[in-house]
């Protein structure tokens, strides 16, 4: 036996479930009165720089079934490519936004600003992409993926680099639909399957 | 604000599996594929702030908050309390975590809740709070009715809360269960047993602790969370209070 590392190990994970709006989006649930409204609803305030955007899309189960109770978490930089509290970082701009599937439809949309590259270590630089983590009943740990944009210059993106099949890149590029609208579908397990993420 | 570091990489194999196929949903619901692995990037490394503004002084009381203190919950009154460290054994302070529940006949209040359970007029199911500059946190609440629920014929969820943690960084994002010592329904339970390392899954079962607990009042139960560490360099891997 060797020595033991001083280190701990993360708490696991469990299924967010199907109530998961009660804790993350009260309103959403029906329950009224605890908090004055849902944490985080939008990403941005009035007079935040850059093009404001709506991405709207669903997320598909194995069978092709849109989920009717995921709940999705974004997380992003500014227009010029800063993460909140980061020096000279647009104050209006939060960065994240928690918004749900619709009950019936199972449909979403995120309202947003378009989000510049950002550098990483090394000189690496990323292109515009919006991180996402989805979470519902029968996902047992919350599933991370990105939209990148379709209408960007991805083609040095170090992430999309890693993806062999250029038909799986795709998963992750956000399609046009209109100026500033934009459609981004998940598909949780077989045919198109998104690349999900472990970084 | 801290300086954008690599995350340590996720130990998937101490997480549940994501198709566990007597967990029924899971099996529609999980990737085919294998996950994307690379070192994390700024996206990940950064995360969302949350102030000591955006909560109220009753957010964190259960018992109270659905209805601003007019009248308390019905149940078996107990205090949820721990620590949130990282892997390095770090403390993890100001980040937010956020509770929901059943009452205490096992019953949501969502709309997607149909169990003919009663509601409890005075229970809203939702809590939050910030930890503290040791990452030390509590709530008070009522403790949670074991429920049945639609995947095999006569399955039921053992007692449990859920938790969802922030940290400082998105990728250390996490949602989890909160069990109870000593419910013998813990493992009968195939949303519990998607977690398959024993020792993982123990550390959900929160123990009774009657240190904590107040006289004439209520019970506690001591639930500590690891979220992922930093990786670090050779000047700063002492660990806290070693
Ligand atoms: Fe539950």
């Amino acid at each position: 036996m060797a020595q033991e590392l001083d280190r701990l190990i993360e708490t696991p994970s469990q299924t967010a479930g199907p109530y998961v709006h009660i804790g993350c989006l009260p309103s959403f649930a029906g329950v009224e009165g605890v908090y004055p409204q849902d944490l985080a609803v939008t990403p941005f305030a009035q007079g935040a720089a850059g093009e404001i955007i709506t991405i709207t899309g669903s997320v598909y189960d194995g069978t092709g079934t849109p989920l009717c109770d995921a709940v999705l978490e974004s997380w992003q930089a500014d227009a010029q490519g800063l993460f909140a509290g980061q020096k000279g970082a647009d104050e209006k701009v939060s960065g994240f936004c928690r918004f749900a599937a619709d009950k019936d439809s199972g449909e979403f949309t995120l309202r947003t600003i378009k989000p510049a590259a950002v550098h990483g270590r090394n000189k690496q630089i990323f292109a515009p992409h919006i991180a996402l983590w989805i979470v519902a009943r029968g996902i047992n740990i919350g599933l991370q993926t990105r939209i990148y944009f379709e209408d960007e210059d991805n083609h040095a993106d170090p992430l999309l680099a890693r993806i062999e099949q250029d038909h799986r890149r795709a998963t992750l590029l956000a399609k046009k639909v209109s100026t500033g609208t934009y459609r981004f579908d998940i598909r949780l397990q077989g045919e198109g399957e998104t690349v999900f993420l472990d970084l | 604000m801290r300086e954008a570091t690599a995350l340590l990489p996720r130990r998937r194999e101490m997480h549940p599996v994501a198709y566990y196929p007597e967990y029924k949903t899971s099996a529609v619901r999980s990737p085919s594929l294998p996950l994307l692995s690379m070192e994390s990037t700024p996206s990940e490394e950064h995360g969302p702030c949350f102030g000591h503004s955006a909560i109220g002084s009753l957010d964190n009381n259960l018992i109270t908050n659905y209805t601003q203190g007019k009248a308390l919950a019905l149940g078996e009154r107990i205090r949820v309390h721990g620590q949130v460290l990282d892997e390095n054994a770090r403390a993890v302070p100001d980040t937010l975590i956020e509770i929901w529940q059943a009452n205490a006949g096992g019953r949501y209040r969502h709309i997607k809740d149909t169990y003919f359970a009663p509601l409890d007029p005075n229970f809203g199911g939702c809590g939050r709070t910030l930890t503290d500059a040791n990452g030390g946190y509590e709530f008070f609440t009522v403790r949670p009715g074991a429920y049945p629920w639609p995947n095999r014929a006569n399955d039921w969820r053992p007692m449990h809360i859920h938790f969802s943690i922030f940290g400082h960084a998105f990728g250390q994002r996490l949602i989890s269960q909160m069990y109870f010592e000593g419910d013998p329904l813990i493992e009968l339970c195939p949303i519990v047993a998607t977690v398959r390392k024993r020792s993982q899954l123990e550390r959900l079962i929160a123990p009774l602790d009657m240190q904590n607990a107040r006289s004439m009042d209520y019970l506690a139960y001591k639930f500590d969370i690891v979220l992922r560490g930093y990786r670090q360099t050779k000047f700063e891997n002492k660990p806290q209070g070693m």
